[in-house]
């Protein structure tokens, strides 16, 4: 603000920013424009875009009612295992999503620790669209525990009290003033998991599979298309990148309280 | 104390650049179909010359050359890929390595009691295919359609090695795939066969790429290959060898 920036700084940032920008350019040179209407209109397409909304969303509401209460621990409660648990979030972010993917079929495959009682009470995970909402969770999960905590963090906890002591019980506490001072947090949170779990690939093919109409999310179909129809995969791939980029753009930063 | 990092940090960078360029010139840089992992790297360990894999599904190995990728030889499961690099320009004097044929698997011990071809049209069966972007998918449905075969498979896999991966997990009842793919997982898989006459050969071809500054090692990995000992490891990988 009140001295300007080194050039080593601003050199360097540029070259930071080109690195970024330059792969995406790349894409948006390539993409055959000419034929973008009629790759849009094919069924196998919408069908693709349609499941991938369903899935992203369906992991966002899962991450969103899972992920809050254990943010609200984190954040707020002191317990033996905290750090582990910590850790133990951040776990997904780091870990290759098909390792994710592996690890959910050993834990809830048919044959799985837990999913053998699923399979015997009927319920089936692996290669249904449910199993593609729960590989989506599993790694964008994070995302919402992360922002939310530091969100709470940021809050005065002292409001809570001076609420409690004005009479108000624990669940309206939490809906009149936490809530709504957390609110910025949890569209941040939302939209970093949502924009996580769209382009979830790794653990939903492993987990899922790939089948038409049940599993197949535009992350698959751009990689099945890059086998046979490159140009394809291209024109996929650019509109992934426009959507995510909309949703990071309306978030201006906010998930690091930036102006 | 500067001058002295200066100095080790250019030593370093020289001796990058010089091992670098000295393995480059030294090892053939193969680019082989996927299904070929486990026979072309028990091949590499006997290979007269120095080898250097790189495995993937055939049609992302002729993006990856048509984008420059640097390699020497070119390894395909199948032969329209290789004729579509022959026409491209990317490599010169495709023959025939081997073939392979289709197989079922299923997880050890047959829970499913798949019994043949037939059964994969079983109601409820959790059967994996290859998606048909990859050569072996073709394959796949080449056969189920010789075999009159309808089947609503539960997931297409892109990669080769997942159906069997799946099937070793216990996750699939029954999967297509090579027959090498069900000898190279071992004891987790059972195989099925698939009858002479409904089967599909999968035919893999190998040639130079035409952009190789290391033609003559590269010619020597091929021949050896297509030799004796190449011809033994591919046949003990359950590869159908030429004779």
């Amino acid at each position: 603000m009140t001295r300007r920036p080194s050039p080593v700084v601003v050199g360097l940032a540029i070259v930071a920013a080109a690195f970024l920008l330059l792969p995406l350019t790349g894409l948006v040179s390539r993409a055959p424009w000419s034929g973008a209407a009629r790759e849009l209109g094919r069924p196998e397409f919408r069908t693709a875009l349609r499941l991938s909304l369903i899935c992203s969303l369906g992991a966002t509401a899962i991450s969103l009612v899972l992920g809050v209460p254990l943010a609200m621990l984190l954040a707020r409660h002191r317990f033996p295992g905290r750090r582990l648990l910590r850790g133990l979030v951040l776990l997904p972010m780091v870990l290759p999503p098909v390792v994710g993917g592996v690890a959910l079929l050993t834990a809830l495959g048919r044959r799985g620790i837990a999913g053998g009682l699923l399979h015997r009470a009927g319920i089936a995970l692996p290669f249904t669209t449910a199993g593609a909402v729960v590989a989506g969770a599993f790694v964008a999960l994070p995302f919402m525990v992360v922002t939310v905590e530091a969100g709470l963090r940021s809050l005065d906890a002292r409001l809570d009290d001076a609420a409690a002591t004005l009479g108000a019980g624990r669940w309206q506490t939490f809906r009149r003033v936490t809530l709504p001072l957390l609110a910025p947090s949890l569209w941040a949170g939302g939209a970093l998991t949502w924009a996580r779990a769209l382009g979830e690939f790794g653990a939903t093919i492993t987990f899922a599979g790939n089948a038409p109409g049940r599993t197949r999310t535009l992350p698959i179909e751009v990689y099945l298309a890059l086998e046979s129809r490159p140009e394809e995969a291209i024109l996929l791939s650019v509109l992934l990148l426009g959507v995510s980029l909309a949703v990071l753009l309306s978030l201006r930063g906010r998930w690091l309280g930036l102006p | 104390m500067r001058t002295r990092f200066a100095v080790a940090v250019t030593c370093a960078v020289i001796a990058s650049c010089t091992s670098a360029h000295l393995s480059d010139g030294a090892r053939v840089r193969v680019f082989a179909a996927a299904s070929l992992t486990d026979a072309f790297n028990e091949l590499g360990r006997s290979s007269p010359v120095g080898v250097e894999f790189t495995f993937a599904g055939t049609p992302a190995l002729l993006g990856q050359l048509r984008d420059g990728a640097p390699a020497d030889v070119l390894a395909t499961a199948d032969e329209e890929n290789m004729r579509k690099a022959i026409d491209g320009g990317l490599v010169t004097g495709a023959t025939v390595l081997a073939r392979n044929r289709l197989a079922i698997v299923v997880p050890a011990g047959n829970p499913a009691h798949v019994t043949g071809v037939a059964d994969l049209a079983r109601p409820g069966l959790k059967v994996a295919l290859w998606a048909p972007e990859v050569p072996a998918g073709r394959y796949a449905r080449q056969m189920l359609e010789r075999a009159q075969v309808a089947v609503t498979p539960v997931t297409e896999e892109a990669n080769v090695k997942a159906v069997v991966s799946k099937a070793s997990l216990g996750e699939i009842d029954a999967g297509v795939v090579y027959v090498t793919d069900v000898k190279a997982a071992g004891a987790a898989v059972t195989e099925v066969g698939i009858p002479d006459a409904v089967n599909v050969m999968a035919s893999y071809e190998v040639a130079m790429v035409a952009s190789s500054k290391n033609k003559e090692r590269a010619t020597a990995f091929i021949s050896f290959a297509r030799g004796e000992v190449g011809r033994r490891v591919l046949a003990d990988n359950g590869f159908d060898v030429v004779t």
